[in-house]
């Protein structure tokens, strides 16, 4: 029963980064707002995250750091698709690029070097319990706090003020402009708050889950964590789903290799994008299910 | 307060000096970089822009480096001008050249010279396979063909990596994770001796003159490109919507492709486990520098070759790491998409 804890335990922590840049790009794009440039994101905030970790030995202060840089890079990303009005799908593009170039440059200093401060964590009392204790009870605070995240951004969209007025702002931003909504400012704000998820989860990756700096270290992540809004049809518990599905796709390999099969290791690390491309090909499946669910204004450019 | 008006028609001088004033922004971010890290900009600015350009070797390195960018680019070209999003030419670059390399390592030795033609054809039929899986999961499955594409570049790079490092491995290798060394007959023939430029710059050319062709010129290209962005008209006109998609992404299949297989059976000589430095990623910003024309897409690879070049320059006589090149290509693009807003839109006062 032990390997099993053991994997549930490997699952939730592999899914959580998915799950908090997941949850970011939705509120993203519910307010309307495409951001190819999760990819970018993430790896930036893992460089600064790491950056900021290594030199004051304080993960609180290396997390916060990459959320922070999350945040500021996601700006560019503003001041050219709601500022400037460009393409969005392009300028999400650029962001990437731009931002796995500038980590592999500015982090080039911290190739080889190991974060000081521990990556294991238990819940006292609950730890010691007999399985549910290894599965869900030693894991680092940010699992748990992914998933309060969850409830609050599944709280906020539904059952505030706040949460109809960004839903509003994605299914017809000329609406919410008529009735005197500032559509950009707001838009400016989710695509600031998802920057600043995909920061975090850029920062778990370099700080807590490898704990490494490596030039593309994020290897994809964001474009799952993209397709997973997909997947999710825009609904925040669904996305949790998905993230912890796609952490076991994850586990799978390693669980495999444990067991001694003889599958090679590059043809195991396909895997979790092998299954996004399956997941995405059948709930993409039926284009009227998905326009459906989908924020009616997404990907549009909006000029009052 | 500025604000953004609407123009009434898109501006066409705009059009063609965006693409200048995108690289001009960017070599003034550069300059502030490079003081920023403490270089003189004048000796950094020359690494990038004279000294590839000072000697025959030179030309034929940035030569070498504007084949697989064209080619990308051309391929992509067909693609945005057909309104699909294919982001993933660099997975299609690396299966072609695993397909091309798969080949090459079947040649025998007293094969006709003429054998690396069918390295060529074989590195097209990969990238083509590889575009297809995107173009059948548009298709029939209405996949976004952003994601779809971009997750097969992982694949087509682990693909890559498993067969250097596993059946393909050389065994008198000293255990590295590259192929054997390609027979002479699978290499693509030099095009100048002494240089390491290959008859691929000639290839690259003609196939610019056939897309051109075919999009300037073909009934074909034109339907595609109305179905791409007027898809109403289109279905007035009875031009197929799928027929884009899948003409668009294998066009980009067997240009990427075939990028792939010049490399390998170009300038590499064997596959290795990493065979491209992200051209099909810089090719993205060469086709929308380029103005999605062939032309430009030409002048753009040229423009990104030198960025690649004085990128592996400015390690050597700068003490700059490599990955400037990535920092410079992120920054272009950014330049670009904030000029290309005036194409549409004038600032006037609120």
């Amino acid at each position: 029963m032990e390997p099993l804890a053991a994997l549930i335990a490997a699952t939730l922590s592999a899914g959580t980064p998915l799950l908090l840049a997941g949850i970011g790009l939705l509120i993203n794009e519910r307010s309307g707002v495409l951001n190819l440039g999760a990819e970018g994101m993430m790896l930036i905030a893992a460089a600064a995250g790491f950056a900021i970790g290594f030199h004051t030995g304080s993960a609180t202060a290396g997390l916060l750091g990459g959320a922070l840089a999350g945040m500021l890079f996601s700006l560019i990303f503003s001041g050219l698709a709601i500022g400037l009005v460009t393409n969005q799908y392009a300028t999400g593009l650029a962001l990437t690029l731009f931002g796995g170039g500038l980590s592999a440059f500015a982090g080039l200093a911290y190739v080889g070097k190991a974060v000081p401060f521990k990556t294991s964590f238990e819940v006292p009392g609950l730890a010691e319990i007999p399985f549910a204790g290894t599965a869900f009870f030693k894991l680092h605070p940010m699992v748990y706090l992914a998933l309060l995240l969850t409830g609050v951004v599944a709280w906020v969209l539904t059952r505030t003020r706040l949460g109809l007025t960004i839903r509003a702002v994605g299914e017809s931003p000329e609406s919410a402009h008529a009735i005197g909504y500032p559509v950009r400012l707001i838009r400016v704000g989710t695509v600031a708050f998802g920057g600043a998820c995909c920061g975090l989860a850029g920062a778990y990756l370099s700080l807590i889950y490898t704990p490494l700096w490596v030039e593309g270290m994020v290897a994809g992540r964001g474009w799952i964590a993209l397709a997973l809004t997909t997947f999710a049809t825009w609904r925040p518990w669904r996305v949790a789903l998905g993230a912890y599905l796609f952490g076991s796709v994850t586990m799978i390999q390693f669980a495999l290799q444990a067991e001694g099969v003889e599958i090679a290791s590059q043809l195991l690390s396909m895997l979790p994008y092998v299954a996004t491309i399956v997941v995405l090909a059948l709930i993409s499946r039926n284009p009227a299910f998905i326009r459906l669910n989908m924020p009616a204004s997404l990907g549009k450019p909006f000029h009052p | 307060m500025l604000r953004l008006e609407l123009r009434p028609t898109p501006s066409a001088a705009m059009g063609y000096l965006s693409p200048l004033i995108a690289l001009a922004m960017t070599v003034v971010f550069g300059t502030f970089l490079f003081v920023a890290l403490g270089k003189d900009p004048v000796a950094c600015l020359k690494v990038f822009f004279v000294t590839p350009l000072e000697s025959l070797r030179g030309w034929s390195e940035v030569g070498l480096k504007v084949i697989p960018l064209l080619l990308c680019a051309l391929g992509l070209a067909i693609c945005y001008r057909s309104n699909v999003w294919n982001i993933g030419a660099e997975g299609q670059l690396v299966v072609g050249g695993v397909a091309a390399g798969g080949m090459a390592l079947l040649a025998a030795p007293d094969a006709p010279r003429a054998f690396f033609v069918l390295v060529l054809l074989a590195g097209i039929a990969g990238g083509m396979v590889w575009s297809a899986i995107t173009a059948v999961l548009r298709d029939k499955f209405n996949a976004n063909e952003i994601l779809v594409s971009l997750m097969l570049t992982y694949v087509g790079g682990l693909l890559l990596i498993y067969l250097v490092n596993g059946p393909w491995k050389d065994p008198k290798g000293f255990n590295f994770p590259y192929s054997k060394t390609f027979d002479a007959v699978a290499m693509v023939p030099k095009l100048f001796p002494g240089t390491r430029l290959s008859w691929g710059i000639v290839i690259a050319l003609v196939v610019l003159v056939m897309v051109w062709v075919f999009l300037a010129r073909s009934k074909a290209g034109f339907r595609l490109q109305v179905a791409g962005h007027a898809p109403l008209a289109a279905r007035f006109a009875g031009f197929s919507a799928r027929e884009g998609i899948w003409v668009s992404l294998l066009a980009c299949g067997a240009l990427s492709g075939l990028a792939g297989a010049l490399e390998v059976a170009g300038p590499l000589g064997q596959l290795t486990p990493q065979i491209s430095p992200g051209y099909g990623f810089a090719a993205i910003i060469v086709a929308w520098l380029g103005r999605l024309n062939p032309l430009g897409c030409l002048f753009a690879s040229f423009v990104m070759a030198l960025i690649y070049i004085g990128g592996e320059l400015s390690q050597s006589r700068l003490g700059l790491p490599s990955a400037i090149t990535g920092v410079f290509q992120g920054m272009l693009l950014l330049s670009l998409l904030t000029a290309d807003t005036f194409i549409n839109y004038r600032i006037r006062k609120a």
